[in-house]
């Protein structure tokens, strides 16, 4: 397996800034808005953009909750590894809202089709939009883009993309691993 | 975490399941209690299987809530009861759930009157079996759902006492909460009239108390268990009304105490027997958080064990 940083704690605090402001573009003051950070790994960039929303923008009282997707899955029963659920928190009503669902990385968009699913439980928003901080375009299986980008990446279908969080992996970097002699 | 898997292929009764096996349980009824509690109830997890309920005994709670349960997992089902079946015309058990798994059924529930039946169609049959109470003998959803609503309540169970009060001789109820409770570090005690004590209560490693004001003064919780006319070829104490008189519950004698203990009871309740009306209705009784959990707990159930019958 090859090792390559893609991006290092700098450009990922760039990224998350655009991200930001491109959010508060859409949505100003975010009344009408909910953001949902798909779990797991959807929550920890969710975390972070919520930090920047609240302390450099000073936009308080945001709406935002975690969405978990496994009862809504489409690979159940179909491998030897199981499904591990998360909890979903949503505490306020969706109904007619703006929702933004938060992923770290985009691969073949089965999880996002599941979230969609899954957020119907809960009523009926208005729109909903996606915003990944990876988008690992040419992999999809499904026809599903994102509305906001960190980053385009170009990977084969064995590569994977690590996405690691200072908050919870001690750095933010992101790394692209390659298996080699294949 | 992410490799975490039941132990066990089928839920024949609690004495089968390890510690890891009932925590994952309980966290993923976490889960599903959320979704139960959403404006959609329902998840679509197990829209490609068929659950079977085979209920050769009656049932109205225990058979609703596996009804409930594999319709909010978005399962075909099919119900059969023994009253209109074939078994009447002579058809044996297997030969009865082999026609029904001939239909490309994938999971079976069955209640049955006789102690050890769920565990001898999993001998017999090639298919995943839910025990959902086999006689005298075991109730593992029932006594799943009771922990479950106790830990809401008491939190860790390690070292509470609970008592369970009444026909323990009849009750699969108590003997599938004793092995949990016992498995959960739980100080286990049983009170009842004498001759509704099973002989081999001690070797279950609980205590027994024939007063129930002592054995109230003592616990965290009481499972109130209910009288099982039914089963009993008979008679074990010499009326309904001297039976109520030493074991029915009610809030006169939880007055007494300087603590307020946790209530439960598995249903259907004999008002004014083993528990009175007013304490039933009472916030000390959890009866009907237990039914809510009962979902919940059976969703759980059947979801893990449906996760390992895998496509192949």
């Amino acid at each position: 397996m090859s090792t390559r940083k893609i991006l290092n704690n700098t450009k990922i605090d760039i990224i998350l800034n655009r991200l930001v402001c491109q959010l508060i573009e859409k949505h100003l003051d975010f009344k009408n808005t909910i953001l949902i950070g798909l779990q797991p790994r959807g929550v920890f960039l969710l975390d972070r953009l919520i930090l920047i929303l609240e302390k450099k923008y000073k936009i308080l009282n945001l709406n935002y909750g975690k969405l978990d997707t496994t009862f809504f899955r489409d690979d159940f029963r179909r491998s030897n590894k199981p499904l591990k659920a998360n909890s979903s928190i949503i505490n306020v009503s969706i109904e007619g809202k703006s929702i933004v669902f938060i992923d770290d990385v985009l691969y073949t968009g089965r999880s996002i089709r599941a979230a969609l699913t899954a957020i119907e439980t809960y009523g009926r928003p208005v729109n909903i939009e996606l915003l990944v901080l990876i988008d690992r375009r040419f992999s999809r299986h499904l026809p599903i883009q994102p509305d906001y980008v960190g980053m385009k990446v170009d990977a084969l279908q064995n590569d994977i993309v690590k996405v690691n969080w200072k908050q919870n992996d001690n750095e933010d970097s992101i790394y692209l691993l390659k298996k080699i002699n294949e | 975490m992410n490799d975490k898997k039941l132990s066990i292929n089928n839920l024949l009764g609690i004495k089968y399941l390890n510690l890891a096996d009932v925590d994952l349980i309980f966290e993923t009824a976490d889960y599903f209690k959320e979704v139960i509690n959403r404006s959609i109830k329902k998840v679509p997890v197990l829209r490609d299987l068929t659950i079977a309920n085979l209920f050769f005994e009656n049932s109205t709670r225990t058979k609703l809530s596996f009804e409930l349960a594999q319709k909010r997992l978005s399962s075909e089902i099919i119900n059969f009861s023994s009253a209109q079946s074939s078994l009447k015309k002579g058809e044996s058990l297997i030969d009865t759930v082999n026609n029904i798994l001939a239909m490309k059924v994938d999971i079976i529930v069955i209640r049955h009157p006789d102690p050890g039946a769920a565990m001898f169609l999993s001998k017999n049959v090639n298919s995943c079996i839910i025990n959902a109470g086999d006689g005298t003998h075991e109730h593992p959803t029932q006594a799943l759902l009771d922990a479950y609503s106790l830990k809401e309540k008491l939190g860790n169970l390690e070292g509470k006492k609970i008592v369970i009060v009444g026909d323990i001789l009849h009750s699969r109820v108590a003997l599938s909460n004793i092995f949990l409770l016992k498995m959960l570090g739980a100080d286990v005690k049983l009170c009842g009239p004498k001759t509704l004590m099973p002989y081999y209560a001690e070797s279950l490693g609980v205590s027994l108390e024939m007063d129930l004001s002592k054995a109230i003064k003592w616990c965290d919780a009481a499972n109130m268990l209910r009288v099982q006319n039914e089963r009993m070829d008979q008679s074990y104490f010499p009326s309904i009304h001297e039976y109520t008189s030493l074991y029915g519950l009610g809030l006169p004698l939880l007055k007494t105490l300087n603590k307020e203990i946790v209530v439960l009871h598995p249903g259907p309740i004999n008002r004014g027997v083993e528990i009175t009306s007013e304490l039933a209705d009472s916030k000390q009784a959890i009866i009907l958080d237990q039914v809510q959990n009962g979902v919940a707990i059976r969703m759980a159930v059947i979801y893990l064990l449906a996760s390992k019958l895998i496509i192949p």
